[in-house]
């Protein structure tokens, strides 16, 4: 799984109330949650995010609710792949089961920039600045997390899983 | 090699001799659900092709976060969830009964030993009753919903011993809000944490729920505590089910163990926008609030509101100020009705609303204005929380919530002392 795309780059400790507020949970539908995603961080950020984009942040990105409407409302909103030092623990594993690509990788997280073109390349964890050239090594998922991932998510697996058996 | 309670925990509800680091599939005992979480579980349930939920009568679903619905949009979602709930013989705990965190332990859906998930990141609460209890996402319930099961990477635990006694003023909030601002937000992220030490011991069932809340605001996958005898009362009074105690073995290993003597503790408040941001009082004293929160699933309960009533006996709200109170539960309502707890704390100018999260979660029920300084009882102080960017949150306990709502400015409750 290859990704090509724009930084959009955020702080340190970015929390799901900023990600996706809670008075927003009155809808399930993506594009809605997508409309607001980031709203109390940036609030230009949904009216400008380009398709494919990668978004960076520093660290325990994620932090706070269990709320799954906040990867829906990033993979939604047009971002391809999350790179950030770390992840809050639900969040992680909620981005895995909805199929949003994430990275944990410190030294990318740093160097890379608002507006740099990167290559992600998720199965090796590689990721290439192409504007700054420069390469950043990130722990990718275990096999079966990436059999999840690649399938855009738990519920697909679980499909596709039952499809086999029957 | 000797196990921590989380690794006790999932070793037996897996059937592996589980340590650290072990991936395992583990049998779940109670399943739940909030209003925020609940419709896109419903979803992913039918997405799945789920047919049917396994073990109904251990799981359930609890309308809390927008309760009564405060829009068109929610109410569509609150009928969905009691649509599924009756078409899969589940339990719904409808507007009114109270927030998730405080009806599942206090229904006796849950004890020691208990394996829990919910959707929701505050599900950690159940921690100090003993029980392995985590927030998860709205797919991963809806798997769990199904099965029966679910996977768990078996954390590394990180241990905090609390000695001393808790002086005068100063409570489990106080507590947790000074050890979260100690080990930072991501302190124990992916990891377990056990609480114990005389401090923890001395302090009622009400205060430790309020602690284990809070582990989710240092990152931790859990907040465990050990069954002690008051513990074993309050779940007996509770519930007619068994439940098995896990204490530690003295020789587990702690990826940390971290001392604290508490007995100089101030009373502590976490400043904007951060829960790990957290200082004495003295060190906010004298800022103006405009609005007070008490309430919550972190301090909610019938010991937190008589904590402030017995600061606004005889007393008024200072007129600039709104004080909303929000009991946990209608068996916390009734409690404060029969105690006269909650007939002080009207007479001193509180605004009482049904129990729920609303103000915590800024669904409905006391948004603040922009620029104003709100002082509250919630886990959490993130920035556009309370559905207003533009707004300050301080976290407290409820002592120092009621006293501050008595002078309109953050005040020490210590100066209410008698």
């Amino acid at each position: 799984m290859q990704i090509k795309g724009c930084v959009y780059k955020f702080g340190e400790d970015v929390d799901t109330d900023q990600i996706i507020p809670a008075r927003y949970l009155n809808t399930s539908d993506p594009s809605e949650l997508a409309a607001h995603c980031m709203e109390d961080a940036d609030p230009t950020f949904a009216g400008r995010v380009q398709p494919d984009s990668v978004m960076v942040a520093g660290k325990n990105f994620g932090c706070g609710s269990s709320r799954e409407h906040a990867p829906i409302a990033i993979k939604a909103a047009g971002v391809s792949c999350v790179i950030a030092s770390t992840f809050a623990r639900i969040f992680y594993r909620n981005a895995i089961n909805i199929g949003l690509p994430i990275l944990e990788c410190p030294e990318a997280a740093v160097a890379l920039q608002e507006g740099d073109e990167v290559k992600v390349d998720i199965a090796n964890g590689l990721i290439k600045n192409l504007t700054h050239p420069g390469e950043y090594q990130a722990v990718p998922f275990p096999p079966f997390m990436q059999k999840i991932v690649s399938r855009g998510g738990l519920i697909n697996y679980v499909s596709e899983r039952m499809k086999d058996r029957a | 090699m000797g196990k921590t309670i989380a690794e006790k925990i999932l070793s037996k509800k897996s059937g592996q001799n589980a340590y650290v680091n072990d991936i395992v599939v583990a049998d779940v005992d109670f399943r739940m659900g909030q209003d925020g979480t609940s419709p896109l579980a419903i979803r992913a349930f039918e997405a799945m092709q789920g047919t049917n939920v396994h073990a109904p009568e251990r799981a359930a679903l609890v309308i809390d976060h927008s309760a009564p619905s405060p829009l068109e949009g929610v109410s569509a979602l609150h009928t969905l969830m009691r649509k599924f709930a009756v078409e899969n013989g589940m339990t719904l705990y409808d507007v009114g009964e109270g927030v998730c965190h405080q009806l599942i332990p206090e229904k006796g859906h849950v004890g020691p030993g208990s394996l829990v998930i919910g959707a929701d990141s505050h599900t950690c609460t159940y921690g100090a009753l003993n029980a392995f209890a985590t927030g998860v996402g709205s797919t991963d319930l809806a798997a769990a919903l199904i099965s029966g099961k679910m996977w768990f990477k078996v954390p590394e635990t990180i241990k905090f011993v609390c000695q001393g006694k808790l002086p005068a003023g100063v409570y489990s909030k106080d507590l947790i809000l000074f050890l979260i601002s100690q080990v930072t937000a991501d302190g124990a992220t992916y990891m377990a944490a056990e609480y114990t030490g005389e401090a923890i011991k001395e302090l009622s069932v009400d205060a430790r729920l309020t602690i284990s809340n809070m582990a989710i605001e240092m990152g931790a996958k859990v907040g465990l505590m050990e069954a002690d005898d008051k513990v074993l009362e309050w779940v007996r009074s509770h519930s007619k089910k068994e439940f098995e105690a896990v204490s530690a073995d003295p020789d587990a290993s702690y990826a940390a163990v971290k001392e604290y003597d508490v007995s100089n503790l101030d009373p502590y408040v976490a400043k904007p926008h951060r829960v790990d941001n957290g200082v004495p009082v003295g060190e906010v004293a004298g800022t103006p609030i405009q609005q007070a929160v008490l309430g919550t699933c972190t301090n909610g309960r019938l010991e937190d509101l008589s904590i402030a009533a017995r600061l606004l006996e005889g007393r008024k709200v200072h007129p600039d100020v709104r004080l909303i109170v929000a009991p946990a539960s209608r068996q916390v309502y009734l409690e404060a009705m029969d105690t006269g707890v909650l007939k002080t704390l009207v007479q001193a100018g509180a605004a009482v609303v049904t129990p729920g999260c609303g103000p915590c979660v800024g669904t409905h029920n006391g948004i603040p204005s922009d620029g104003e300084n709100v002082i509250s009882t919630a886990n959490r102080n993130f920035k556009g929380r309370m559905a207003n960017n533009k707004a300050f949150i301080y976290l407290a306990s409820p002592a120092t919530v009621a006293a501050s709502a008595i002078k309109g400015e953050i005040t020490d409750p210590r100066e209410f002392l008698e």
